[in-house]
């Protein structure tokens, strides 16, 4: 089974959920698809055994065969090809490597050269494994990392993608091709704002979900009340507690410290098994 | 002069809109520009009175007239995104490029433009708000948020305003480099969690990277007064200046459930009280 975890608003508890769930169950595989600020490895502390760099294909003028047409310039959709002084520039963070310019350049002036925008790692801990991906700071387009991250995928494990925050086209990327997604959110208005929007997104991507509320006890009842309305069947309760905040805040998954969660976990797996017949 | 300020953290969920909703009320003659467009919240405690609503149309996607289609799958081999499969779109994948329009021998694929989200020009209580909402899935984030900024940077001209206050969007990728680019003044808000410090230090290389003047607050300091002192330190060595040390209260989960600042819900809490100081303190920079 693909499970994919998100959440729309930042800080609701995303990476505890997946780190949690992938210690209380067997065989899995964590993609952490947080490209921007990947976390999962901080509550992990995986043995690294592979690092490879992740790079995209960009335009490269040859500037004895460019005349200064425009023709590229005017095809690039993303504004990475400008044309001065009679020659073309390149934007190299812009591009998104849609291979345009160089079909549409009369002189076969472009070529494509490989660049690098980030790194992707491989480890383990005990049995488990994870693949995450870095973007480099500065650079702007988080979707090939997510995607060569995605291609590490092994579909015979329990697979758990951490996704990135917001509903924009990083989560899109991350969460989609999983056989379930979950929510996780906390009872707050901000909390509830941003579950509705993430639950649009996740629905269109026709993808069955459910919600995980994480601190409990904090804020109003109103995720629940919508949670009802809408059939979204609430999964986990985790109650705001400090011990939980403290351990996270250390970097230690929950369930290491407090084992009573396995089973709470394990629960909700089997829960998800069910409903997708994964 | 004309000021701008970005509260920015990498790691979400760590104060931004709280600490933001709070400046808002607190400073004068500014222009508040929420720059999340894809999960905005600050709107929640500002409440904004809408005044003007634009379509934002940046996306393109393929459509494929198949009355002039022949099959023959150029467009499918051409495609870098992976995003036709059997002579049809998909709308997810779909990056508007344009390629399969291009290679299309009998031009029978157009690029529609779509509408990809709204962006509003609102008055609040505490001055202009400049905000917007990015339809759910859509690419084009780092777009909206410099429509949000150019439409408050119009507004701070029109009024002789000197100030832009601008709530960031978590992260380090595209709309927050939109949110940053060409602001004197970077805020990260922190927490002192081990995520949130490897999140921050991110999101200073940020600022650095784009030479803009950094400033740390750490929200919830005392949940790990351990890690807070490493916060500390490290910025002693980075030489960052430490503008804010905000305690953990739950009056700050109050106040939004209640959908104001928390310095208009409780000023004379102990919250309130670090955010007013944190603000004489940004001020200052500015």
């Amino acid at each position: 089974m693909i499970l994919s975890i998100a959440s729309g608003k930042g800080g609701t508890g995303k990476t505890t959920m997946a780190v949690n769930m992938a210690l209380s169950i067997d065989d899995v595989q964590v993609l952490d698809c947080d490209v921007e600020e990947p976390n999962v490895h901080i509550l992990l502390n995986p043995d690294i055994n592979d690092v490879r760099d992740v790079y995209v294909l960009t335009p490269k003028i040859i500037e004895e065969r460019c005349d200064g047409c425009g023709e590229c310039s005017k095809f690039c959709n993303y504004n990475a090809l400008f044309v001065t002084r009679e020659k073309a520039i390149v934007f190299p963070e812009l591009c998104h490597s849609c291979g345009g310019c160089i079909l549409v350049c009369p002189n076969d002036a472009i070529v494509e050269e490989k660049r690098r925008i980030g790194s992707l790692k491989k480890g383990s801990h005990k049995k488990l494994e994870l693949v995450y991906g870095e973007l480099e700071v500065g650079e702007p387009m988080p979707l090939p990392v997510i995607k060569d991250v995605k291609k590490c995928m092994k579909k015979e494990k329990n697979v758990i993608i951490d996704s990135p925050p917001g509903t924009a086209c990083p989560l899109v990327t991350s969460v989609y091709g999983s056989d379930f997604c979950l929510l996780v959110t906390e009872p707050t208005p901000f909390g509830l704002h941003d579950l509705k929007i993430t639950v649009e997104v996740v629905k269109e991507l026709s993808i069955p979900i459910g919600v995980i509320v994480n601190m409990a006890g904090v804020g109003d009842n109103k995720v629940y009340d919508y949670c009802r309305e809408q059939n979204i069947p609430i999964l986990l309760e985790i109650p705001f507690d400090r011990k939980i905040a403290e351990l996270y805040s250390n970097g230690v998954a929950f369930v290491e410290k407090l084992p009573s969660w396995i089973e709470k976990f394990q629960t909700v797996w089997k829960k998800i098994e069910g409903k997708t017949n994964c | 002069m004309l000021k701008q300020l970005a509260i920015l953290s990498g790691k979400g969920g760590t104060g931004k809109t709280t600490l933001t909703g709070s400046f808002a009320s607190l400073a004068h003659q500014t222009v508040i520009a929420d720059c999340d467009v894809d999960a905005p919240n600050l709107h929640l405690l500002l409440k904004p009175k809408v005044l003007n609503k634009q379509e934002f149309k940046a996306s393109r996607l393929a459509v494929i007239d198949y009355s002039k289609c022949n099959n023959c799958g150029i467009c499918e081999e051409n495609c870098r995104f992976k995003a036709i499969h059997d002579l049809t779109i998909d709308p997810v994948l779909c990056e508007g490029c344009g390629v399969c329009a291009y290679v299309c021998p009998l031009e029978a694929i157009e690029l529609e433009n779509t509408v990809s989200g709204y962006a509003f020009i609102s008055e609040t209580d505490y001055g202009p708000m400049t905000h917007a909402r990015l339809n759910p899935g859509e690419e084009n984030s780092g777009k909206l948020v410099t429509l949000v900024r150019n439409n408050a940077k119009d507004i701070a001209e029109d009024k002789g305003y000197n100030i832009i206050l601008i709530d960031g969007p978590p992260g380090i990728g595209c709309p927050v480099i939109a949110a940053i680019t060409g602001v004197n003044l970077g805020l990260i808000v922190t927490e002192p969690t081990l995520s949130g410090i490897h999140d921050a230090k991110r999101a200073l290389i940020l600022l650095n990277h784009f030479k803009i003047t950094p400033l740390i607050c750490v929200n919830r300091y005392d949940v790990n007064l351990e890690n807070t002192s490493k916060i500390e330190e490290f910025c002693k060595r980075e030489d960052v200046d430490v503008v804010g040390k905000i305690p953990f209260d739950k009056i700050v989960t109050e106040s939004m459930v209640k959908g104001k600042p928390v310095i208009e819900y409780s000023p004379t809490s102990r919250v309130s009280r670090e955010i007013e100081r944190t603000w004489s303190k940004v001020t200052d920079y500015l």
